[in-house]
């Protein structure tokens, strides 16, 4: 680390193949002006587990709605304005005292876009891919969600079209509290299911 | 293909290395990166398949010592070499050094894909079988189910079938269900009360 700043301005080889790619791609013509800025953008500050957490929010503030959402998650999260690419086939399961649901995608890093975001990186890297499957009461203790041995944990592996997102338990003790404040409660980890509230 | 992507059940890969929260693009490159593979799916008209194979003919150590980002330059750089838009001369000229691409298909074209299955022929509760098979192009079967038996939970809609439409232009659509295994049938280890479930196509599955 001492020699970061000797080393600052070096530009590592995968910077050096993303450049000759964008490169080439740009001289053909084939990049739009502002389209690397606007995709970057978009998932930076429009698409993210904020979009979620409404959803679940209003699932637990209104009835009905959570019974929209299970029957047809899709739809019910249209109805927030949420939908899209990796949104298009929504199933949302539901945590119960008895129940706890967990998402995974063992064959690449398929997640709900529209309502998640893009996916964090340890999500993305083998060791949750290869465990989640194999040994999830253990890798969900490891990772700070330790469960009773009687509850039953349900793996989610998005290998085809439906993508998912768990609809955590409402803590105790937010009876009080408006659907914005239930929100700024909900995390993207439990709505991956790899916490609880 | 019985890849390095097929992770489910691989074992000693160590923690999970996990963070709560993490800034989106942590580095300029993989935003850019990420953006240049819809360029080239865009600009090849790439399937879902064809763009997911192109990541799993990664040559599999470096698909494993790589990360997501790079694993998406990799991908969009072999498929605008595999369809004439750049030589691999070029990106190694402008790169400055070796640019990595992945290996070749595998699998023969499929011409004829087949009839589609418009209704589906598995209701919730129904015991079915997963194929035991080795597909040599892309399939969305994961290994670690394959000869498996589970219980139908949902039937979900027709959707192209990943296999056909990764290695052509032809498509085939057929439900798709998502099937209940129990772990400790899939692991032997003796675990209680765990299910994974698996969505798969009407193809993958015969009845138990």
């Amino acid at each position: 680390m001492s020699e970061q700043g000797h080393h600052a301005a070096a530009v590592s080889p995968v910077e050096q193949r993303v450049a000759a790619l964008e490169a080439l791609l740009t001289e053909r013509g084939l990049v739009p002006e502002g389209f690397i800025e606007e995709i970057t953008r978009r998932y930076e500050s429009e698409i993210g587990p904020m979009n979620g957490a409404k959803v679940v929010a209003r699932a637990w503030a209104d009835p009905e709605y959570k019974q929209r959402l299970l029957a047809d998650g899709t739809a019910a999260i249209a109805e927030l304005g949420f939908g899209g690419a990796e949104g298009d086939h929504m199933v949302v399961v539901e945590n119960t005292p008895a129940v706890h649901n967990v998402i995974v995608c063992t064959l690449c890093s398929c997640y709900p876009w529209p309502t998640l975001g893009l996916p964090p990186a340890w999500y993305k890297d083998p060791p949750y891919r290869a465990r989640m499957v194999r040994e999830s009461r253990a890798l969900l203790a490891e990772m700070g969600c330790p469960l009773p041995g009687d509850v039953e944990i349900r793996v989610w592996d998005s290998s085809a079209e439906v993508r998912y997102l768990v609809l955590p338990q409402r803590p105790p003790g937010t009876e009080g509290m408006t659907e914005a404040e239930l929100a700024g409660l909900i995390t993207r980890d439990s709505m991956i299911g790899v916490a609880r509230l | 293909m019985d890849g390095i992507h097929d992770l489910g059940g691989v074992q000693g890969l160590g923690p999970v290395v996990h963070s709560p929260v993490e800034p989106v693009f942590p580095e300029r490159w993989q935003a850019v990166a990420r953006a240049l593979m819809e360029v080239v799916a865009g600009a090849v008209e790439a399937s879902g398949g064809e763009f997911r194979h192109s990541i799993e003919r990664m040559e599999p150590g470096h698909y494993l010592t790589s990360s997501y980002y790079e694993h998406w330059l990799t991908a969009a750089a072999s498929l605008a070499v595999e369809h004439g838009l750049v030589t691999r001369a070029e990106l190694e000229a402008r790169a400055g050094g070796r640019f990595p691409l992945s290996g070749p298909v595998l699998a023969p074209p499929v011409v004829d894909a087949g009839p589609d299955v418009g209704e589906a022929r598995f209701g919730v509760g129904d015991r079915v079988r997963v194929r035991q098979w080795h597909p040599p192009g892309h399939t969305r079967c994961p290994g670690y189910v394959r000869g498996k038996a589970g219980a139908v939970v949902r039937v979900d809609g027709t959707h192209s079938v990943p296999d056909v439409e990764a290695h052509g232009t032809a498509r085939r659509y057929e439900p798709t269900y998502s099937v209940r295994f129990d772990a400790a049938d899939l692991w032997q280890d003796g675990q209680r009360g765990v299910w994974v479930h698996v969505d798969l196509w009407h193809s993958y599955l015969e009845r138990s």
